[in-house]
């Protein structure tokens, strides 16, 4: 699903790596981990494999294509097939919850048809079923964020990437989200999810993978977030 | 892709920067105005050259039978066959001629008719009213007056006229005028692609939000560059309408009526409707791609895709 050959990354400008000869895979159906203080290189390593950026060094593959040979043109192809959540949610303010999410299927070119029956059923899968109608700033931080996944998750992605996801949302509303998050991993999709939160970390007992000035210092399965080396 | 829904960014994007939407719309009116302005000075110009003007240096005009009654200088009656062949032969032995042409008075009211067609004087015209002429090209154009020595006053010629000298006093002006509207012209197309450009990154960077979504979710570039270039190209087409408008009015007030110059210079042919006519399309199809193009390229530098 995602793999990474001796990547490193440095931005112009910068003599210090973000990423330093990191190399590591993620197979096909797990729930992943990454953790590192701020700086580490978790924000380069998500977006290298959104391919925001290019690797310096090294080969980073997702969904089985080399990123450094794909073209710049079939770069949104490859995006079609990951889902992005952010800790600030992304929303559109000025469209409804349905909106929203419809939104990640009119840019591909969905039909009409299709986005009516697909929409409100990603809803009640997260949680929101029948609030198709509200705009997004009357609702909740965990509503927000649910909303964010119902879209993110619309197209059926194979691999999701969140990038601290709970990071605005309080302990209780983080767990709703963390369960969810579960859930979409249990249909099979794999997901990368980059975060602060020590206790959902240690709860969920997945696979952590932990950067420290660029490096990867740690690659756990079942792990836990303070883990010291 | 859906139409509507990429209609309705459209409209959005147009009615967010209203101000600097007018502005290009103003500006591309201006550009396309003097640009057709400059192209129907030019048609002007061919208009009035007529058949012979870009052909010939010196013309001269032979003697006929309605001349020998009222010109002095054809006092001798019309010129003979036998005239004809010295003058023809004369020509060819001068040095600075490059070549000679006979228009018979049948060609010469042919081309006649080709120039002023439509015009009131035409049609009272007969061919035998047509003077038969030798035009002559010379090698260096400005040996007219080795012709006109000549020639001049020799029996069987009516005048001897140095084809350009009479024009071109009045083409310098027109030409002039002419690159003058360029000139402004370059510079209005100047302002129009900087205010396009600048009215794609204001847009660009409004919606930043909505394009950074489309690019997560994976929209194409062209879906997420289409809006902002339809936006630039539906105000450019808005531009190039009223382009068209300034244009049909100009002809309307400056030849037919208020000025009236076809009525105060009824010897000049005028361009007709059809010329103005035939200009709009290339301008509605500039002012609709010269936008899109200047968009298009915005977007490559404002525009993350």
């Amino acid at each position: 699903m995602i793999r990474f050959d001796n990547v490193s990354k440095v931005y112009p400008k910068q003599t210090r790596p973000a990423l330093r000869d990191v190399s590591l895979e993620v197979e096909k159906g797990e729930f992943v981990f990454l953790v590192g203080s701020s700086g580490s290189g978790k924000s380069t390593f998500l977006r290298l494999i959104l391919r925001e950026e290019r690797a310096s060094h090294g080969q980073v593959h997702v969904l089985g294509k080399d990123l450094a040979r794909l073209s710049n043109w079939k770069v949104p192809q490859m995006r079609r097939q990951l889902g992005t959540v952010f800790q600030d949610f992304r929303l559109l303010p000025n469209k409804t919850v349905g909106e929203n999410v419809a939104f990640a299927q009119e840019v591909i070119g969905k039909s009409r048809g299709e986005i009516r029956k697909s929409v409100p059923q990603v809803l009640d899968l997260v949680g929101l079923g029948g609030k198709d109608d509200r705009m997004p700033g009357e609702l909740s931080g965990g509503e927000q964020q649910r909303v964010a996944i119902a879209r993110a998750f619309v197209n059926r992605p194979k691999l999701l990437i969140a990038d601290e996801p709970t990071g605005n949302l309080d302990p209780q509303t983080s767990v709703g989200i963390m369960k969810l998050l579960d859930r979409i991993n249990r249909t099979g999709t794999t997901v990368l999810m980059a975060t602060h939160d020590q206790n959902i970390v240690d709860q969920m007992r997945k696979r952590v993978i932990e950067l420290e000035t660029g490096r990867l210092v740690r690659d756990q399965a079942r792990g836990v977030y303070g883990y010291q080396h | 892709m859906r139409a509507q829904f990429v209609l309705s960014e459209i409209g959005v994007g147009l009615r967010r920067n209203l101000t600097m939407t007018f502005a290009v719309i103003v500006s591309v009116a201006l550009s396309l105005a003097l640009f057709g302005g400059s192209l129907l000075m030019s048609d002007q110009v061919n208009t009035m050259k007529g058949y012979w003007y870009d052909k010939v240096n010196v013309s001269i005009f032979l003697c006929n039978k309605s001349d020998a009654e009222s010109d002095p200088n054809c006092a001798k009656g019309a010129v003979t066959t036998e005239q004809k062949k010295q003058i023809e032969s004369d020509l060819g032995k001068m040095s600075v001629v490059e070549n000679v042409q006979h228009e018979s008075a049948d060609a010469a009211y042919k081309h006649y008719k080709e120039q002023f067609g439509d015009s009131p004087l035409a049609s009272s015209l007969t061919p035998d009213q047509m003077q038969e002429s030798f035009r002559v090209k010379l090698k260096d154009p400005e040996k007219y007056q080795v012709i006109a020595t000549a020639f001049d006053g020799r029996d069987g010629v009516q005048s001897v006229q140095d084809q350009k000298g009479i024009l071109d006093n009045l083409f310098g002006l027109l030409n002039g005028m002419n690159w003058a509207a360029r000139a402004v012209m370059a510079m209005m197309l100047v302002v129009a692609l900087m205010l396009i450009v600048n009215t794609v990154r204001v847009s660009a960077f409004s919606r930043r939000r909505e394009t950074g979504i489309m690019r997560l979710v994976g929209a194409s570039g062209f879906y997420i560059q289409a809006p902002f270039i339809m936006e630039a190209a539906v105000a450019g087409l808005i531009g190039g309408g009223v382009a068209c408008g300034f244009l049909l009015v100009a002809r309307y007030f400056i030849i037919d009526h208020g000025l009236a110059l076809s009525e105060k210079l009824n010897l000049i042919n005028f361009i007709g409707w059809d010329a103005v006519l035939a200009k709009l399309p290339l301008i509605l199809a500039t002012s609709l791609v010269m936008p899109a193009l200047a968009a298009f390229f915005a977007l490559r530098k404002y525009l993350k895709v």
